[in-house]
């Protein structure tokens, strides 16, 4: 992209030894990506260019056509009958984890039911979705250590609610009220949780596929440093049309030739708001990328949880192994509702395409099936448990609404380590503003009204 | 050498330069003011051991230690080994970080202490910093290097959306990526033309949450760049490439950190405060020494050293006492960080201006090839600004 004066003639001087830190474990690298010190000899029979070093010669002109490959099958363990297809095999789940599976999803999608209703109500100022996916947050969040980092787009609520996030935590997020431990500055679906390892949402798309890569680093550093640190592995969810974004190619790339621990989970639920996939790529979906960058590759049914949970365990293990190294992992699904609160769908798509789905395959019905046919769920159990959990939703909603919102504090806090003194001038200004002008502003519903301010200007008056 | 190349005789012949061959940046052969800078004998450097080591600003065990005469590459390279040796989360990476990189600035690192910790990475500046950012997100202090601050660009979502907006975002559960430092070669070097000559600062002076640092020395090099690392906020650290090689100075030989929050007297005066950073304090100190022979005015000179958040205090104590202001930048003037420095002048100052405050910087234009000697602020542009500010 860029001219770059030097960096040619100095490269001979290179440092391309391998080191010698790695702590005894051996990373094996494909011969293909050994692509160094190569000299090029007047009778070679092989090709020896240095980007490139396993291609054999060939006389026939033969342009590579994706259009003739046969495309990326797709991995399932159960049908869409809830039949299982290897049954010597079988799932990997006691019939006490499935149905435990099974309620957190049914909980995610009354939750999801309920807070859509609540923002067209203008409870909400926003809200999204994951109908048609919750297989995919929670079955991959189920098969991972709670150690592992995971980093998420927006539509992964499963991954949260799998790992603990509890519903007074979403509620407090999405009203972001006082209890928030967003503090009140994020759009609502913008979660968040250390105790989970689970970074906070940013609305920029695929930013955080490169964080992933890095943070996958920094495990596998900090579990060389110090080999009684847990290995662990990083984690990141993004749509397919985030995969577009020049941010996943930067990070497949970067994971790639560093070999970190990580797995890349794409949901190809088939639209990016409004864009279908077919003017979001021309390629067999995101899938076949990941050989491109020489990254193990698998595409999963996302409708069929058992397989999900297969995929992400077996990825997770091979990510670990040889000093670690990248996956990617495409999960095909259909995004059953609207793009979020602030999108009709039916704008783009046909209704009878998504009733469609809805009706004739979801990650939900398909393990209701499997469940009813090892008869460990019926009709009578599945109203119950509907009705349970939305009482349950609907009294976390309420204690939320109630809660006050944060502090004034919180618009400035936390954006350096500490205030600065411009910060100090400005508060300063505001809480001055604010009560010449009492009027003007609602203070009252914010924590410590516009006191709130004055935690932030104590110790440095007058500088 | 094979028989069908020609000889090297001939080709060095063809290459020779001629007298009439025009060089990209050249001063004028009468010129008074412009000339190349004299950083042999500039009071900017510490020529001296007994003037490195009078800082107030170094602790006293520095103060009381030894010093050796290096560049501008060699202090970043020293601090750089500095922190990989002291802390074992320290990273450094970039483009061709490897052998050397393409200033020298990461010399034997990689061969030191592994390629674990020093190593290259794919030539995507976006890539290369979100990797960053996640590491440092995950506890680690990686020091990132791009490669001329012109392609700071495709990462600029990354620094501004996330680094930046990080530790806010996270809210209460205290997540951030202050171990984040960014480097990346700024500024004039005489023939960079459009994109090896950019001093972006100001566009990320506009962004809360970052720390913007600019040395104008070795000295300054070595003990902010081990403050940058030291700091619980990211920071974008712009070391102006023509001092790489050009600045030598006495710098103390053990590890120093100086105050990312204080600005510096670098020469007080009295009847006007030049603020500036970087490279053109060169400048501005070559025309104040004229401007004083020729006026018999004093003038102070201050170096902001932290661009953002920036010492409006030092700035503001010194307006008070001299009533002028001239603020010097290589980047363009619109927008710039002397807009800044002076509306901030203009509000806290104003009954003591007794001249408006002038602003020399890049005009607004792109720095073409043959061309950057009429559009980086010279001496001679300042030592007017001096003139009519002291005649206004």
């Amino acid at each position: 992209m860029s001219f770059r004066y030097a960096s040619r003639r100095l490269r001979s001087q290179g440092l391309l030894k391998a080191s010698s830190r790695l702590n005894g474990c051996a990373r094996v690298t494909p011969v293909w990506q050994i692509c160094r010190g190569v000299a090029s000899t007047p009778t070679a029979e092989k090709v020896l260019f240095p980007g490139a070093l396993n291609s054999e010669f060939t006389d026939t002109l033969d342009f590579l056509q994706p259009a003739t490959n046969k495309a990326i099958s797709t991995y399932r363990v159960m049908n869409q009958y809830g039949e299982i297809l290897d049954k010597e095999i079988g799932v990997d789940t006691t019939d006490e984890e499935a149905l435990a599976l099974y309620k957190n999803m049914v909980k995610l999608s009354i939750m999801d039911l309920l807070m859509f209703e609540a923002q067209r109500q203008g409870r909400l100022s926003f809200y999204m979705v994951s109908a048609g996916e919750e297989g995919i947050s929670i079955g991959s969040a189920s098969a991972l250590s709670p150690a592992d980092v995971i980093f998420c787009q927006y539509r992964e609520c499963g991954v949260y609610m799998q790992r603990g996030f509890t519903l007074d935590d979403f509620m407090n997020q999405l009203f972001a009220n006082a209890k928030d431990n967003g503090l009140g500055r994020n759009m609502p679906v913008h979660y968040g949780s250390r105790e989970l390892n689970i970074h906070t949402i940013s609305s920029t798309l695929a930013t955080q596929i490169p964080h992933a890569a890095g943070a996958a680093y920094a495990l596998k550093l900090q579990n060389m440093q110090n080999p009684a640190v847990e290995p662990r592995i990083a984690v990141c969810f993004f749509g397919e049309g985030a995969a577009s974004e020049g941010d996943f190619h930067a990070a497949l790339n970067i994971a790639a030739t560093r070999q970190v621990p990580a797995i890349f989970i794409c949901r190809n639920n088939g639209y990016a708001i409004s864009t279908p996939t077919s003017d979001q790529y021309r390629g067999d979906g995101i899938a076949s990328r990941g050989a491109g960058y020489g990254i193990a590759t698998l595409r999963v049914d996302g409708n069929d949880i058992f397989a999900v949970r297969r995929a992400i365990k077996s990825a997770r293990s091979l990510a670990l192994q040889d000093g670690g190294r990248p996956l990617l992992i495409e999960m095909m699904a259909y995004r059953v509702g609207h793009h979020s609160t602030s999108d009709d769908s039916f704008a783009y798509r046909q209704r009878v395409e998504v009733e469609d789905w809805k009706r004739r395959d979801n990650p939900i019905t398909r393990l209701r099936k499997y469940l009813e046919l090892n008869h460990l769920w019926d009709d009578a159990k599945d109203k119950a448990l509907r009705s349970a959990l939305r009482k349950e939703v609907l009294s976390a909603f309420e204690r939320a609404e109630k809660v006050g919102k944060p502090s004034l504090k919180n618009a400035f806090e936390g954006v350096w380590a500490e205030v600065t003194e411009e910060q100090r001038a400005h508060i300063s200004e505001l809480r001055d503003i604010i009560e010449r002008y009492p009027e003007e502003y609602d203070v009252g519903g914010f924590e410590g009204g516009v006191g709130g301010l004055d935690e932030l200007l104590k110790g440095k008056e007058g500088s | 050498m094979t028989s069908k190349t020609p000889p090297m005789r001939i080709l060095s012949r063809l290459l020779r330069p001629q007298p009439s061959t025009k060089h990209y940046s050249t001063t004028a052969p009468n010129a008074r003011l412009n000339g190349t800078v004299e950083y042999a004998t500039t009071p900017i450097l510490h020529h001296t051991s007994k003037s490195a080591l009078s800082n107030p600003e170094l602790p006293p065990h520095i103060r009381t230690g030894q010093t050796k005469r290096i560049n501008l590459y060699t202090a970043v390279n020293e601090a750089l080994r500095h922190a990989l040796q002291s802390d074992e989360r320290v990273l450094v990476f970039g483009e061709d970080i490897q052998f050397g990189g393409v200033f020298r600035c990461t010399m034997n690192l990689a061969a030191d202490f592994g390629t674990e910790r020093v190593f290259n990475t794919p030539l995507s500046e976006q890539g290369l910093v979100g990797f960053a950012i996640g590491a440092a997100a995950e506890g680690m202090k990686p020091v990132a290097e791009i490669q001329f601050a012109d392609y700071v660009f495709p990462a600029f979502d990354q620094i501004h959306n996330e680094a930046a907006k990080y530790r806010f975002r996270s809210g209460a559960t205290g997540v951030h990526c202050g171990g984040l430092v960014v480097r990346m070669p700024s500024g004039s070097v005489g023939h960079g033309a459009l994109y090896h000559t950019q001093s972006p600062e100001s566009l990320f002076t506009h962004t809360p949450g970052l720390r913007v640092v600019i040395p104008r020395s070795p000295t300054q090099a070595k003990g902010l760049l081990l403050a940058s690392i030291a700091s619980p906020d990211p920071v974008i650290f712009m070391e102006p490439k023509i001092l790489y090689r050009a600045a030598v100075e006495q710098v103390p030989i053990e590890p120093f950190t100086l105050p990312l929050d204080r600005a510096e007297i670098l020469k007080p005066g009295t009847d006007l405060t030049i603020i500036s950073y970087g490279t053109p304090l060169y400048t501005c100190a070559a025309a104040i020494a004229k401007a004083e022979q020729d006026f018999g005015c004093s003038v102070e000179l201050i170096d902001l050293r932290t661009i953002y958040p920036w010492d409006r205090e030092t700035v503001l104590g010194s307006v008070r006492k001299t009533g002028r202001a001239v603020v010097v930048h290589e980047s363009m003037m619109n927008a710039g960080v002397g807009a800044e420095v002076a509306a901030s002048i203009q509000e806290k100052a104003f009954l003591r201006l007794e001249a408006p405050v002038k602003r020399v910087a890049g005009w607004a234009t792109h720095t073409g090839l043959m061309f950057e000697q009429f559009v980086i602020p010279d001496v001679a542009r300042v030592y007017d600004a001096i003139k009519q500010t002291i005649d206004y």
